[in-house]
């Protein structure tokens, strides 16, 4: 135990005991234990640690130490354009890349003041909503992994594979795909791209209900995840739940709907919540989510009008590549962007989407140069990791892996 | 009543000796203030029946480098009931490089500030647990000021220990 205490900052060791006795270590560990998970443990979903102390196999206090990914993303931005920025969007969440270059994007676009075209928002609204699809995917898969469900994690990523092979299509990238672009999206969505998108979400109700009966019939799945984790309605808001996990503690909270952004006023669809707040709940969220997120495709798909998807206004946006190459103006301001940047006029905004975690906010300063001042990044994750310790305290250690995975952290998200 | 008169009315009507500043741009409402009374303008947006700022969505700070006030602390709010956010903002100088914590308001700010202090080095007073968020805790730099080097600097993390 003392060579274990060694690898653990002084200060967190303080922060998980109680602050207002002053026992010494030695003393607390009498009946109790300080057990280190992570930063590599399957089960955190990446580089997540968490320092429990435990009373027996109760877990009666957690801190969680971030920044093992953390790579300053924060202050990259501040030295590059905002067009060079958008393939570092695609690490942030790293399973639903494309939801982020759409975040991205939008709050340049509001910061410059200019607006893409209605195919270019269609489109993104439709990349928006698969990248929700996989991204639950993971999570449901991954979450009934971590409790010792292994088959649904295969079959949920089956599918997920589904929707890279349309990435590959759409923009030649399977993973990090940085498709959008300000002002529109790299290039227009092909007709096989679209047809492959319809056959998918046309087989993918039937397929998600299958996995569905293989974990709702699972007794051992639902009794490892009823009424563990739960939390109320007051305290998720009050510590920063966003996304499908306030959806399960109750509370109808969805940016879609809330302030609508790309097309989403023009588009019919509910906002699945549950009032229990527990695991269970947050997982049947996102089953729901997956359901009303095909029926947006399939709405998207039908109204998609023809049309440009790159807006045509040399000055704020990089024109297309035949233009540059057969017009003086264009090349001109080709150059001028590539080297100098988009130069929004000072202010500043925050513009905030519904990510596939919960509210993905973009805060950004101009100074009106071609790079921000000042690039925050609202993370969804990281705000839905600090209600753990709230939620944690109480269960047993074999609840953790299973809170942990219900909540749906993404390290690269939360460390930046 | 539009939403953005009336927060700025009832401000205005409780705290008749704070001098605010606001800054309405692309239909987003900023309202600055005083460092001091941070604290008391938060606890009367979130528990003024009329305005429920329940959510605190964001904290940050904004370095301006060669300005006096260098600092400025940026709060996003949110409010449930009207469907409406709101940005806070108030100044901060090197020389007092600290304001007061709103974690007592809204528990949520609790890691955003702890963010902001690793980032920005400024100090959140009454904070329950000001440790360093991303950085090692032996670190002795902010890396979001502006005077950081985007490289870094050589030897400022030490190895791990074997």
């Amino acid at each position: 135990m003392d060579t274990e205490l060694k690898d653990i900052h002084p200060k967190i060791i303080q922060a998980l005991l109680d602050k207002e006795t002053d026992i010494t270590v030695e003393d607390a560990l009498e009946n109790e234990m300080i057990l280190n998970m992570g930063p590599q443990h399957p089960a955190t979903h990446g580089v997540l640690r968490l320092v429990l102390r435990l009373d027996g196999e109760t877990v009666i206090a957690c801190v969680p130490e971030l920044g093992y990914l953390h790579r300053g993303y924060e202050k990259l931005a501040e030295n590059m354009s905002y067009y060079e920025f958008i393939p570092h969007t695609d690490r942030l969440d790293y399973i639903s890349p494309m939801a982020n270059n759409v975040g991205w994007v939008l709050a340049v676009e509001k910061l410059a003041g200019i607006e893409a075209p209605p195919r270019a928002q269609y489109i993104r609204m439709m990349i928006a909503e698969l990248a929700r699809i996989t991204s639950h995917l993971v999570a449901i898969g991954a979450f009934a992994m971590d409790v010792g469900a292994l088959t649904v994690f295969l079959w949920t990523l089956r599918e997920r594979e589904k929707v890279l092979d349309i990435w590959d299509i759409l923009c030649g990238a399977r993973f990090t795909n940085s498709y959008a672009r300000i002002g529109g999206v790299a290039n227009d969505a092909q007709p096989e791209a679209l047809a492959k998108v319809k056959w998918f979400i046309d087989q993918f109700e039937e397929n998600l209900a299958e996995c569905e009966k293989l974990l709702n019939t699972n007794r051992i799945f639902i009794e490892r995840v009823d009424g563990v984790g739960a939390i109320s309605k007051e305290e998720a808001i009050d510590l920063g739940f966003t996304g499908p996990n306030i959806r399960a503690s109750g509370l109808a909270y969805d940016l879609r709907r809330a302030q609508p952004y790309l097309k989403y006023s023009e588009i019919d669809f509910d906002i699945p919540v549950y009032t229990e707040g527990d695991c269970l709940a947050r997982y049947f969220v996102r089953l729901d989510e997956m359901r009303e997120s095909t029926k947006i495709v399939r709405q998207v798909l039908d109204k998609m009008p023809q049309g440009e998807v790159l807006l045509n206004q040399p000055k704020k946006v990089l024109p297309h590549k035949t233009e540059v190459y057969s017009k003086m103006e264009e090349l001109i301001h080709d150059f001028m962007i590539v080297n100098f940047g988009i130069n929004p006029p000072a202010g500043e905004i925050y513009h905030a989407i519904e990510g596939s975690k919960g509210e993905l906010g973009f805060y950004l300063v101009s100074k009106g140069e071609g790079h921000p001042w000042k690039c925050k990044i609202r993370s969804p994750s990281f705000n839905n990791i600090q209600v753990l310790p709230k939620i944690l305290v109480g269960h047993m250690i074999s609840d953790v892996v299973a809170i942990i995975g219900s909540i749906d952290p993404i390290m690269g998200e939360a460390d930046k | 009543m539009d939403i953005k008169e009336l927060v700025l009315q009832k401000l205005k009507e409780n705290f008749p000796d704070i001098n605010f500043e606001t800054i309405d741009y692309l239909d987003e409402l900023t309202v600055k203030f005083p460092k001091e009374s941070v604290v008391k303008v938060c606890d009367f947006l979130k528990s003024d029946t009329a305005l429920e700022f329940l959510f605190c969505e964001d904290v940050t700070a904004i370095d301006w480098a060669k300005r006096k006030d260098r600092f400025t602390v940026v709060y996003h709010i949110y409010s449930f009931k009207n469907n409406f956010r709101l940005r806070l903002k108030a100044d901060v100088d090197e020389s007092d490089c600290s304001i007061d914590s709103v974690t007592s308001v809204w528990k949520g700010a609790n890691w955003q500030e702890r963010e902001t202090y690793d980032m920005y080095g400024i100090k959140f007073n009454n904070h329950s647990d000001l440790r360093r968020m991303y950085m090692p805790e032996d670190f002795e730099y902010h890396p979001l000021r502006k005077d950081f080097p985007l490289m870094g600097i050589p030897g400022s993390i030490p190895l791990p220990k074997k």
